[in-house]
């Protein structure tokens, strides 16, 4: 069995595995990173998005081996070990999951969408968030959940603005 | 690895074995509580690691299933009704979480009654899921029942708790009980002293009698403060947003194989032969191996197992795997014949009378009367949970003359149904069998209710000797599930000359497999508009089936709705009427169809939900062309809902939900943001039922394979806004699960007709060209 290594949340893995092995099942039966979600298994559902250089990919769809050398991140490493990101943070606030086993993945793709918008509008968000399916149809809280992130992103932008104007002072 | 996931798998570690030996402390600790003090009492026992426990066992009808039930099993007695209450000495408050959680929030609702009770602050409260056990009376999480069925024994754990912290404190601070109360966590007197849980916490606690429960008191409504609160939000959210392993897909066990299982494309097909030896030989594959089924698709069907490394190894060897079925006794069900058979007795009655009254020929025929007809169809529907069919077993032989014992991770919706379909499998009584809690559910639908995963587990972890993870395909699920039955209804029915609804007939076609007619298939004798009128006729006609069928959300009300809503509208337009003031006039004088059951219809209930949703809608208001309100009502599952919904549809047909507003009556809500997101989440569901979704079949083989071409509705099928109001009258509070779910789709097919003439009478949408956001 050939032997690679990938870049995941920041730590390099040493993998000994098939090269056709979808990044899926890397993580989930041989890391134990089991917060990404095997949903449909044909990029479909976007159960399984992470970010490879920071885009939203499905990971049941791309073999692990081709990512070599690729910055892998997935919902594991979404947060820092002490913070919360704003997305996260208003997905509890609202009260975004019903079952939940969708929103490792709706949460990677909206993490990616507000990295290229940071204030995305409702057709901005419905395009982005196309490629995940929520069976118990969290939809309108998760638009409201990017929204509020969004927000409050922006907001702590000028928060920082403001504390960097007054240092200058 | 890193040292984050390591020290996560070590903290699930730590749990898993706390949970389990918690599980075995309380049952040597149930045991001798009963053998003590078989007068239903709670006690008060230290267990160790620096916690107590308060069992409960205080329903008096329990007492008497004591006395025989104990001479067979020196645990049974208390096992009929047993949740309870953990305190920690620091004061902190773990509450069992009885039911499973499917995503309906359960796992916050009934705690949240307990802790309301007891007094307890939400924030000391941690909620811990309740091993599969009868001491918590039914953990059933179906037909939107675990509120209904749940509620007042929560409040008498709460309560019971409750009044043995005021004992306690009585007692420490020399004062009489009456003078003191539960709040925040404290035991309060009057002169403002207080004394908290934690510094409660001791023998004087431990030694205080349990209340009668006859003697119990309940809070007012109007003094709860977690009960109905906007503020408490899911327990797991914290876990759910960093990706925590929570879901029976996410079990690691220490040597686990992975396990797939490929059975006959028509179900009931028996294995002949496969290429076994191709297939183990194949790389990560450890084994492969055919399975003798019972034929029955709930409880194990033939099949071929395939253990590997890894889930991966497993689906690409099933990609090689040949087998030869033998298909005698196997589904060979076409939709094209059934929909065929049903174009014959498009208009015959059928030969099966259900409920008649009056004479509806009569009124029929009187030419003063305004008769019309429909023909309604809508197909076989896939759950399609998220989470696919999973289950892991660990099966241990006996050795030196004990016997065999199996640990399971299920995700179920009633695990405890598993003990009797799997003894019927594999032989293994109850005692041999553990049920290990599963945290979360992703999804039930109804589809997690049979055994047929499960025992196809255990085959392979029998054979295998170590534990296996055994998971469905997305193909799996799609060919193999338990089908919403597709069906046809064949309507007719007379307005007056007054414009009044005087005659209804319905003829419904019944789908049965294996002579079981599908769940909710059957036309009820009580289904609306039945029992409010005076001329009615309900005739079934059965069609045997090869395809399996099961429940899905708010069963034979998830098309019922489509059907009697839509061709009451369509009553309404034919005698010239407002739609919302003549389906109030059908509900007539307020009053129960079974008077002092809570889960019959009340009329009354029901036009004051119909009213607020009009209302809030702003009902009447003009549209311009194109744009659309339709209205629906539905009563299930104990449940009197109605939905407005204000639609757009373009000359393309393409179709955009702008609102939908819904008002509900259940009664007092416990979990509101819960209680909201259930009804945000049926009328989403609805709107994938209703647009694109149909399961067909030719050969016994499921047309559809995955979500390419079976659609979930996407984030821009939404509607922009899901207005909700609920009526919190002051009956027994029942569930949400599903009631939210019927009044969708006819509330968005009688918006179409209003806003482009166009009467939906099959689904769904896409066969029409309809096409949504």
């Amino acid at each position: 069995m050939p032997t690679y290594s990938l870049k995941i949340n920041g730590t390099e893995q040493q993998l000994e595995a098939d090269p056709a092995m979808p990044l899926l099942w890397v993580l989930r039966d041989m890391l134990g990173m089991v917060g990404t979600k095997f949903g449909c298994g044909i990029g479909q559902c976007g159960a399984c998005t992470i970010h490879v250089d920071g885009q939203p990919m499905r990971a049941c769809s791309i073999p692990a081996s081709a990512l070599v050398g690729r910055d892998i991140t997935t919902i594991e490493g979404l947060a820092s070990d002490t913070n919360l990101t704003a997305l996260q943070q208003a997905w509890i606030d609202l009260d975004v999951p019903q079952c939940g086993y969708c929103q490792s993945g709706q949460l990677m793709s909206a993490a990616a969408l507000l990295e290229s918008k940071p204030n995305p509008s409702d057709d901005d968000i419905d395009a982005a968030m196309a490629g995940n399916y929520c069976r118990c149809g969290t939809y309108v809280r998760i638009r409201q959940a990017i929204h509020q992130a969004a927000a409050s992103k922006t907001a702590m932008f000028y928060d920082a603005t403001e504390k960097n104007q007054e240092d200058l002072v | 690895m890193s040292e984050r996931m390591s020290n996560r798998q070590q903290n699930n570690e730590l749990i898993e074995s706390v949970e389990q030996a918690m599980h075995q402390q309380l049952q040597q600790k149930t045991a001798g509580l009963n053998a003590m003090n078989r007068r239903g009492f709670l006690k008060l026992t230290g267990i160790a690691g620096g916690g107590l426990i308060l069992a409960l066992s205080t329903m008096p009808e329990v007492l008497a299933a004591d006395a025989t039930e104990e001479q067979t099993d020196p645990l049974a007695g208390t096992l009929t009704l047993n949740t309870f209450i953990k305190v920690q000495t620091d004061g902190k408050v773990q509450i069992y979480a009885p039911n499973a959680d499917i995503g309906q929030g359960v796992r916050n609702a009934l705690p949240m009654i307990v802790a309301e009770e007891l007094g307890v602050k939400w924030e000391d409260v941690e909620v811990l899921q309740a091993p599969v056990d009868e001491r918590f009376g039914r953990q059933s999480t179906a037909g939107s029942n675990s509120i209904y069925r749940n509620f007042e024994t929560m409040k008498q754990m709460g309560a019971s708790a409750r009044e043995m912290f005021i004992g306690a404190a009585a007692e420490a601070m020399n004062v009489p009980r009456d003078e003191l109360k539960v709040v925040n966590s404290q035991v309060v007197h009057a002169s403002g002293r207080g004394m908290s849980f934690a510094e409660l916490v001791g023998p004087t606690l431990l030694n205080q009698p349990v209340p009668d429960p006859g003697s119990l008191r309940f809070k007012d409504k109007s003094e709860y403060t977690i009960v109905g609160s906007s503020e408490i939000t899911g327990i797991d959210n914290a876990n759910l947003v960093t990706g925590s392993p929570l879901f029976g897909i996410d079990i690691r066990l220490p040597d686990m194989l992975y396990g797939t299982y490929h059975r006959c494309p028509a179900s009931g097909g028996k294995v002949v032969s496969a290429n076994l030896e191709e297939i183990k030989a194949m790389p990560g594959i450890k084994d492969a191996f055919l399975v003798e089924g019972s034929g029955k698709p709930r409880e194990l069907l033939d099949g071929v197992a395939i253990v590997g490394t890894s889930t991966w190894a497993v689906f690409s060897a099933r990609r090689k795997l040949r087998v030869e079925w033998d298909e005698s006794e196997a589904s060979k069900d076409n939709w094209d014949e059934i929909v065929a058979k049903a174009e014959l007795v498009k208009d015959s009655l059928g030969d099966e009378v259900i409920k008649e009254v009056g004479d509806v020929d009569t009124v029929f025929a009187d030419p003063a009367n305004k008769t019309i007809t429909a023909h309604y169809e809508y197909p076989f529907l896939a759950h399609v949970c998220l989470e696919p069919m999973t289950c892991t077993a660990h099966y241990k032989k006996g050795e030196n003359g004990e016997e065999d014992k199996v640990e399971m991770w299920v995700p179920h919706q009633i695990p405890q149904r598993l003990y009797g379909g799997i003894e019927g499998i594999h032989g293994l009584k109850k005692e041999q069998i553990q049920l290990n809690p599963v945290t979360r559910i992703g999804g039930g639908f109804g589809r997690k209710l049979y055994s047929e995963y499960a025992n196809e587990a255990i085959a392979m972890a029998k054979r295998v000797g170590v534990p296996v993870k055994h998971t469905w395909t997305r193909e799996d699920c799609m060919h193999h599930d338990f089908y919403r039955n597709g069906g046809f209804q064949n309507l007719k029915a007379a307005v007056d000359s007054e414009g009044k609804l005087v005659a209804w007939q319905n003829h419904l076609i019944l789908m049965v497999h294996n002579g079981r007619p599908a769940v909710g298939g059957r036309l009820n004798p009580a289904e609306f508009p039945m029992l409010n009128l005076s001329n009615v006729k309900g005739t079934q006609s059965r069609f045997d089936i090869g395809t399996p069928c099961g429940a899905l959300r708010a069963p034979g009300a998830n098309f019922n709705a489509f059907v009697v809503q839509g061709f009451i509208h369509e009553l309404a337009e034919t005698a010239g009427r407002d739609h919302l003031e003549f389906l109030l006039e059908i509900m007539g004088e307020p009053r129960w169809f079974d008077e002092g059951n809570i889960r019959s219809m009340n009329t009354g209930r029901a036009a004051g939900v119909i009213r607020l949703a009009a209302e809030k809608a702003g009902w009447g208001k003009p549209m311009p062309p194109g744009e659309g309100l339709g209205l629906a009502f539905q009563f299930s599952h104990a449940a009197h809902a109605a939905e407005v919904a204000h639609i757009s549809v373009d000359a393309n047909k393409k179709l955009t939900i702008h609102k939908v507003t819904a008002a509900i009556d259940v009664g007092p809500i416990i979990n509101l943001s819960g209680a909201r997101s259930q009804i945000e989440g049926a009328v989403v569901e609805g709107i994938s039922h209703m647009m694109g979704q149909k399961i067909t079949m030719q050969n016994g083989r499921i047309d559809q394979s995955n979500f390419h071409d079976y659609p979930v509705a996407r984030m821009a099928a939404a509607p922009s806004e899901i207005d909700i109001h609920f009526i919190e009258s002051d009956f027994s509070p029942t569930g949400l699960g599903e009631p939210g779910l019927p009044p969708v789709i006819p509330a968005v097919t009688n918006a179409i007709y209003m806003a482009n003439g166009d009467r939906i009478r099959k689904l769904p949408l896409v066969e029409a060209g309809y096409s949504i956001a």
